[in-house]
């Protein structure tokens, strides 16, 4: 009896060390970005200075985040009629068979593909068709990574959304037909309907990994410290930021990017907690 | 009654129209999609296949000068990506020696206390790593390992940030595979008299084998073609380095450097192309597993 104890102690010692990684996680980032909020406040947030010249340190964080906002927004927007016709066509049109599996392996190898890879792709691909559509003289910035964006999370956003699709009871459906309805006014009126708050979720977790990518964007976003002007801009976000000031910091700096750490592990923490939250009442 | 007749035929046929027409917008844009896929492994193959020769796996990278040389004289750039190769398997290798294990224990024990207030927090708490962003998981790689541990960029700290990115997907294929075998099985087991551990040891896991091989798998997959992280923690090396405390190269990070270098940026080909099929393998095996060893009760 009492090595049956032991033993489920043990068990709930794994619990234990996952809450310790994840509370060491939120401690590191607060203690780590003190000095920052010391010094500069909520103005680190809205403040749009970032300046590492000795004297006149100043660093905001407000280009950063817009950038960031803007970039993942755009991709979501490019993503959704691609994502939710994949979702459609596997949840609803063709549950099984050899369409579906050609698609599902697709949505699998696109996966897979590393961010450094897209990056590639976007750089090679995707710029040069950016110049020569004239959007953009050199071809970089926010448009450009939200476009190669846009293709990293179709996997994310699609696959939730057809498990969703999937979910709805095919007695509504069926009395739909029974009805006279078309499949489109299935759709339109059963599946949208009843799956639209899991289709929601599933683009909201897209959502936050797009705000959490970073080599892809380094590569294609830009990297300049001026909030963007308009969607054709040159930008930054606060993970390509991280990316590419990291190493060499020192100081407030140092600590200012720990801050942006912070920012991102709470926005992709809120977005992460909402989209669980809704799929946790969908399956419930 | 005639006109009437003919209006809801044109209102049939209208409906009956829009139908088609979604169902082929629908089609067409899903398999758009399949675009940029092949765009991308055209793009790796077409350009990388030749670099791939037997040198590519046991060189280590050029630097500049060499590839400067070769190119000078129209060869093609020595060297390979065996410095990659070798510290993406270390540093795969240990951050799957530490996430393992660990996320083992804790799906077995979500599996087994599926309610009870701590179990619903550490499933919260899964929920939110699997969100963070890898770069964050680098900052944090750094201040916990590079900073105090090991004075300095070392493969042992790009584990650790690594080896948080793959728990949450360990943990939860672990607790859902095991929560999908029959409690009959684990009765059974309980009934005859065997100790509790040795039900789960002996029983739940190896029954559960191939869903939980199947999440590792995917979860080593996933952190294979990081890069963002092991910039901030393994830094690159231009050695072969089996010294865990020292800065390490991987394949993810070969391909950053050689993108940055002007002389080398034409060997990103082939170790892209590298490092995509070791992915693609990596799923394939894992999708076999899966298909072929299903658990049967």
């Amino acid at each position: 009896m009492k090595s049956e104890r032991l033993f489920q102690y043990f068990l709930k010692l794994g619990g234990v060390i996952i809450l310790i990684v994840a509370i060491g996680i939120a401690a590191t980032l607060i203690v780590g970005s003190i000095p920052t909020f010391k010094e500069f406040g909520l103005n680190f947030i809205f403040s749009s200075d970032w300046n590492p010249t000795e004297g006149r340190e100043s660093y905001g964080a407000l280009p950063f985040i817009i950038g960031t906002i803007a970039t993942s927004i755009l991709a979501l927007a490019l993503t959704f009629p691609f994502a939710f016709s994949i979702a459609l066509f596997l949840g609803e049109y063709f549950k099984k068979g050899r369409m579906s599996s050609i698609l599902k392996s697709m949505i699998d190898l696109l996966a897979g593909i590393p961010s450094v890879v897209y990056g590639l792709w976007g750089f090679y691909t995707i710029k040069p068709i950016v110049v020569e559509l004239g959007l953009n003289a050199q071809g970089f910035g926010i448009f450009t990574s939200a476009f190669v964006l846009a293709i990293m999370i179709i996997p994310y956003a699609s696959s939730i959304s057809a498990e969703v699709i999937n979910m709805v009871p095919s007695q509504l459906k069926e009395a739909a037909y029974s009805l006279g309805a078309t499949r489109f006014e299935v759709v339109k009126n059963v599946i949208i309907p009843n799956a639209g708050s899991g289709i929601f979720a599933g683009f909201i977790l897209a959502f936050g990994r797009a705000i959490g990518e970073t080599m892809a964007v380094t590569m294609l976003i830009g990297n300049s410290n001026k909030i963007p002007s308009n969607l054709f801009d040159l930008g930054n976000t606060m993970a390509s930021l991280i990316a590419n000031q990291f190493g060499e910091a020192e100081g407030l700096k140092y600590t200012s990017l720990v801050a942006m750490g912070l920012l991102l592990f709470v926005i992709t923490g809120i977005l992460n907690l909402i989209g669980k939250m809704v799929m946790r009442k969908f399956t419930a | 009654m005639n006109t009437t007749n003919s209006i809801s035929n044109q209102k049939l046929k209208w409906r009956v129209f829009n139908d088609k027409l979604f169902s082929i917008v629908m089609m067409t844009l899903a398999f758009i999609s399949a675009v940029p896929l092949l765009s991308i492994l055209y793009q790796l193959v077409k350009k990388g296949y030749k670099q791939v020769r037997l040198s590519f796996f046991i060189e280590v990278a050029p630097d500049t000068m060499q590839a400067m040389m070769a190119k000078a004289n129209h060869e093609i750039i020595p060297g390979g990506i065996a410095n990659g190769i070798v510290g993406t398997l270390i540093i795969v290798g240990m951050a799957s020696l530490i996430a393992i294990p660990l996320g083992l224990l804790t799906g077995v024990y979500l599996s087994e206390s599926s309610k009870g207030k701590m179990a619903n927090i550490v499933r919260f708490v899964v929920d939110m790593l699997q969100g963070v962003p890898s770069i964050v998981l680098g900052v944090i790689a750094y201040i916990w390992v590079v900073k105090p541990l090991t004075s300095g960029f070392s493969a042992l700290a790009g584990s650790v940030a690594l080896s948080i990115m793959m728990l949450p997907s360990i943990i939860r294929s672990t607790e859902e595979t095991l929560k999908m075998i029959p409690p009959t099985l684990k009765e059974a087991a309980l009934s005859l008299g065997v100790p509790y551990y040795k039900t789960i040891l002996k029983v739940l896991l190896p029954t559960g084998m191939s869903g939980i091989s199947t999440g590792i798998i995917l979860g080593i997959s996933r952190i294979a073609g990081e890069t963002a992280p092991l910039m901030l923690t393994a830094l690159g090396s231009s050695a072969i380095n089996l010294d865990i405390t020292q800065p390490s190269s991987a394949i993810p990070l070969l391909v950053w450097e050689f993108y940055n270098d002007p002389n080398l940026v034409n060997l990103i080909w082939g170790a892209s192309l590298v490092l995509l099929l070791i992915i693609f393998l990596l799923n394939i095996v894992a999708k076999t597993i899966s298909k072929k060893w299903k658990v049967q009760y």
